[in-house]
């Protein structure tokens, strides 16, 4: 009887693609091209196809917001090493700012946004400050209360809008503008955290995951890494909570709900970790089917809690990941 | 030159019931490569970390080039180009082993130097990182800077260690054991490198089991006993005194 | 007085709430999240098999308490066995599972009408011209006895004294025989046993709600927080820090302010001292 065994080979054409080489024939060019193509389009189409469904517009504006958290999330945790168990408290805060800075100071969205989204990634990583020169469990402990802690002062001392929430928050003028924002962003958040973690200061970040020690040992202030890291995480959540308030023009307790902090984390394990589209395609699966879960309430975080569980137990590698290794790669059975 | 480098001051450090270091004091001259050794346990890692920033000390004071470091974090003590090297050597399993460099090459003090020897300050780090490599021994051509840190074989993963300290261009190199687990060959290749370094001017503080080539290597050399100094002198004289013979050997108890 | 009195029996209901969180962490490393949603789930246990299956009490308390030590069991051998000494994934999955099990709770089980567990002697009683109910002055009772029983247990039985040397050093403990992950075993289920038996006795005090199972799991947080990592005196010493605070703020400013205290108290000690008061592990863990 022969032994076999399994063997994984990258693909003919992953290798002709290396280095110069990809630009050297049409077929070349598509193999590289195709799967980035194919996110934009399909994203920029999907509006204009979804027209007659303002409905499940709406889904597709939510779900390329979470997309945004798991980026996010995916960032810190696997390129990092920070497990950022409150993504809420990214998107409460930015998204009380924008209510606040559009209510109290009068801006226009298109200048509230922005200045919530930087302001609120301010306060956020001063918020997270004193845990960055600890272990990485700390870090977990806070982010996991900051939101917690939060909702509650806030339904107690019944400030900012206390159960009620904060409404007749101005949204966009056009619905175009309200499409495509969070497509647009989505795509630029995807592509230059792609760039940053192969960049310099990414592979510093990756360093620091991996061993943090050597890191201070070769001169590097790590703490303050970190909190840059920290900080490019809070600008994507904060810029998911203001986007929300001025979709919904309102702006209450459940921006720092639950959902914001365990779907991104649901996308990200379920669609494969340390990719960064891994986390998106993850969003991409899990918040419309949320939607078609609709009538089950909270039992959905519980069920992607246990999705979830099951993942990390098995040791899956992830959705993309899967598909990534496919399509990189092909198996055969060898001869021992 | 006899300028000194390195003062340590009275150095203490007790874990709880345990003292680690009792009073430890000792200079090292720019220029030379000074040995400290002892049994398991006599204090010489806690030595590297309160020296290095790593521990802070109770007592006792460290001056490097005349400023006074003790207590400071571990990055600023590095960037002021004092470094060390880590028992149990763990590069960056994710990346490759010339992208291992680019975390010390991205530190202030190289930014601030103008890069590595010239090279290197406006972002070509990776050119340089293999500049370094082979310096210290990575063949060019072969595939071997480009494979993942990981799989590198031990002596690799020691040179890659020495690799990171030397892209911050140091004045000082503390290199905790770093022939340990080698082969007798791996620790052969190893030897000329750093007198190398010593030619070219660098400091080195070497902690070593391995008597036989610290004291080709040393000038000076000091012995640590539980956590005290028990003598400090050249190999020769260090080798023979009795004191030292005791805390490695042990004494007739008939 | 009011003060002197509520603020000890907070205390010691704020210890009893955190001790199981507490000694996971010191022995197995493991930050179980899950600690809040055990909380509730043994009270709707009890509260079942009390009201819904109509055992006796006692026998249903039992059961319960038997539920929450065999839970703190299977989530250690199903999950966080797979994944133990990957810090990441281990925190991910203990707070994938508490909130799993307190959403289906908040879906399934806990809804639609107030559920109580009964007291345990009913009435109350006056000491120093303050008015106390006995419950609390079980819990305080139970709080101190537990605590007693958890001194005896670490320092004069067998287990335990494995448990404080898995504590102070895995790796030598494993060279010595003792096996860490029966280690871990035990202490989850005895954490969980713990967390399960400060649910039956502190639920009575008001409504069992799955909001209970987050704020239990905030208030044991800002405890080992407060009171360093894997130091039980620091946990006694912090719960009796935030109890008296928590009471104060409650009777000079209003109640509502006890979740503000919680979190000024996480961020001071962060910023002040951050292993904690009593932690000793700052040193010792620089792993060079």
């Amino acid at each position: 009887m022969e032994l076999l065994r399994k063997e994984r080979v990258d693909r003919g054409i992953k290798v002709r693609t290396e280095g110069i080489y990809a630009i050297s024939g049409w077929q070349e060019i598509l193999y590289l091209l195709m799967p980035r193509l194919l996110l934009i389009v399909g994203l920029v189409a999907l509006p204009l196809i979804l027209e007659p469904f303002p409905y499940w517009k709406r889904v597709i504006n939510i779900m390329c917001a979470y997309a945004i958290l798991s980026l996010s999330f995916d960032f810190l945790a696997n390129y990092v090493g920070l497990a950022n168990l409150g993504s809420a408290l990214f998107t409460g805060v930015g998204g009380y700012l924008s209510a606040i800075f559009s209510l109290k100071l009068g801006l226009p969205v298109f200048l509230a946004i922005p200045l919530a989204t930087l302001s609120g990634a301010v306060v956020c990583t001063l918020l997270l400050l004193p845990t960055l020169p600890l272990r990485g469990v700390y870090f977990a402990i806070v982010t996991l209360m900051y939101p917690l802690l939060f909702s509650r002062i806030i339904e107690a001392l019944n400030i900012l809008g206390g159960t009620n929430g904060l409404s007749g928050v101005p949204g966009f003028e056009k619905a175009l503008v309200e499409e495509y924002t969070v497509i647009l962003v989505l795509l630029a958040f995807l592509f230059s955290l792609r760039r940053l973690v192969n960049e310099d200061f990414g592979l510093v970040l990756r360093g620091i995951k991996d061993n943090d020690q050597a890191v201070k040992a070769s001169g590097i202030n790590v703490t303050w890494m970190k909190a840059i890291a920290v900080f490019i995480a809070a600008v994507l959540g904060s810029f998911v909570g203001s986007y929300m308030v001025h979709l919904y023009m309102w702006a209450g307790l459940s921006l720092f709900a639950l959902d914001f902090s365990v779907i991104p984390i649901a996308s990200v394990v379920i669609g494969g970790g340390g990719t960064l589209i891994g986390g998106v395609i993850g969003s991409f699966i899990l918040v419309p089917l949320s939607e078609v879960l609709r009538a089950f309430g909270t039992l959905r975080i519980a069920i992607y809690c246990i999705i979830l569980t099951v993942f990390i137990v098995m040791k899956s590698e992830g959705i993309m990941v899967y598909l990534q290794r496919k399509y990189h790669q092909f198996e055969r059975w060898v001869k021992v | 030159m006899e300028e000194i480098i390195l003062e340590v001051q009275n150095l203490s450090k007790h874990f709880g019931g345990l003292i680690a270091l009792n009073k430890v004091s000792f200079s090292v001259k720019k220029g030379e490569i000074f040995g400290i050794i002892g049994p398991n346990g006599s204090g010489k890692t806690t030595l590297i970390n309160c020296i290095s920033g790593f521990v802070r000390p109770d007592e006792g004071h460290v001056y490097f080039k005349g400023k006074e470091i003790t207590g400071l974090p571990p990055h600023k003590i590095a960037n002021y180009g004092l470094v060390r090297t880590f028992q149990i050597v763990r590069p960056y399993y994710s990346l490759p082993a010339y992208k291992n460099l680019i975390i010390p090459l991205f530190s202030p003090r190289v930014r601030k130097m103008g890069g590595w020897r010239g090279g290197g300050k406006y972002g070509d780090r990776d050119a340089v990182a293999v500049d370094i490599l082979e310096e210290l021994g990575f063949e060019r051509d072969s595939r071997v800077p480009y494979k993942l840190a990981s799989s590198l074989p031990a002596g690799y993963q020691k040179r890659l260690e020495l690799a990171r300290c030397l892209a911050l261009r140091p004045e000082l190199i503390m290199c905790d054991e770093i022939f340990a687990g080698l082969s007798m060959s791996e620790v052969a290749t190893l030897v000329p490198l750093i007198e190398k370094l010593k030619m070219e001017g660098l400091t080195l503080i070497m902690i070593e089991h391995r008597l036989k080539e610290l004291f080709k290597l040393a000038d000076r050399v000091m012995v640590l006993h539980f956590g005290e100094k028990i003598m400090e002198g050249e190999p020769y004289e260090v080798i023979e005194d009795e004191r030292v013979k005791k805390a490695y050997i042990g004494e007739e108890v008939f | 007085m009011y003060v002197l009195i509520y603020g000890l029996i907070n205390s010691f209901i704020l210890s009893l709430l955190s001790l199981g969180f507490a000694l996971v962490y010191s022995i197995a490393r493991l930050p179980n999240f899950a600690h809040g949603a055990i909380y509730v789930a043994t009270g709707y246990v009890g509260w079942f098999l009390f009201n819904r299956l109509l055992l006796p009490f006692p026998v249903a308390m039992f059961l319960a308490l038997l539920f929450s030590a065999l839970t703190g069991a299977l989530i250690y051998r199903i999950v966080l066995i797979k994944v133990r000494g990957m810090t990441l994934s281990e925190v991910i999955a203990s707070y994938a599972i508490g909130i799993a099990i307190l959403e289906i709770l908040r879906w399934g089980g806990l809804r639609g009408m107030t559920f109580m567990l009964p007291v345990l002697i009913p009435g109350s009683v006056e000491i120093l011209g303050v008015s106390i109910d006995y419950q609390r002055l079980i819990i305080v009772g139970l709080s101190a006895g537990l605590l007693l029983f958890l001194y005896l247990f670490t320092h004069h039985t067998k287990i335990g004294l494995s448990f404080r040397a898995i504590a102070q050093d895995e790796r030598a403990s494993l060279m010595l025989g003792i096996d860490s992950d029966k280690a871990a075993l035990l202490s989850l289920s005895m954490g969980s046993a713990f967390c399960g038996l400060a649910a039956l006795f502190i639920l009575p005090l008001g409504n069992i709600v799955v909001e209970a199972g987050y704020s239990t799991l905030i208030f044991a947080l800002a405890v080992c927080v407060v009171g360093g990592l894997g130091s039980t005196a620091g946990v006694v010493a912090a719960s009796f820090i935030l109890g008296f605070t928590q009471t104060l703020t409650e009777k000079l400013i209003s109640s509502h302010f006890q979740m503000v205290v919680a979190l000024l108290a996480i961020i001071g000690i962060l910023i002040l001292r951050p292993s904690g008061l009593f932690g000793k592990q700052k040193e010792l863990e620089e792993r060079v």
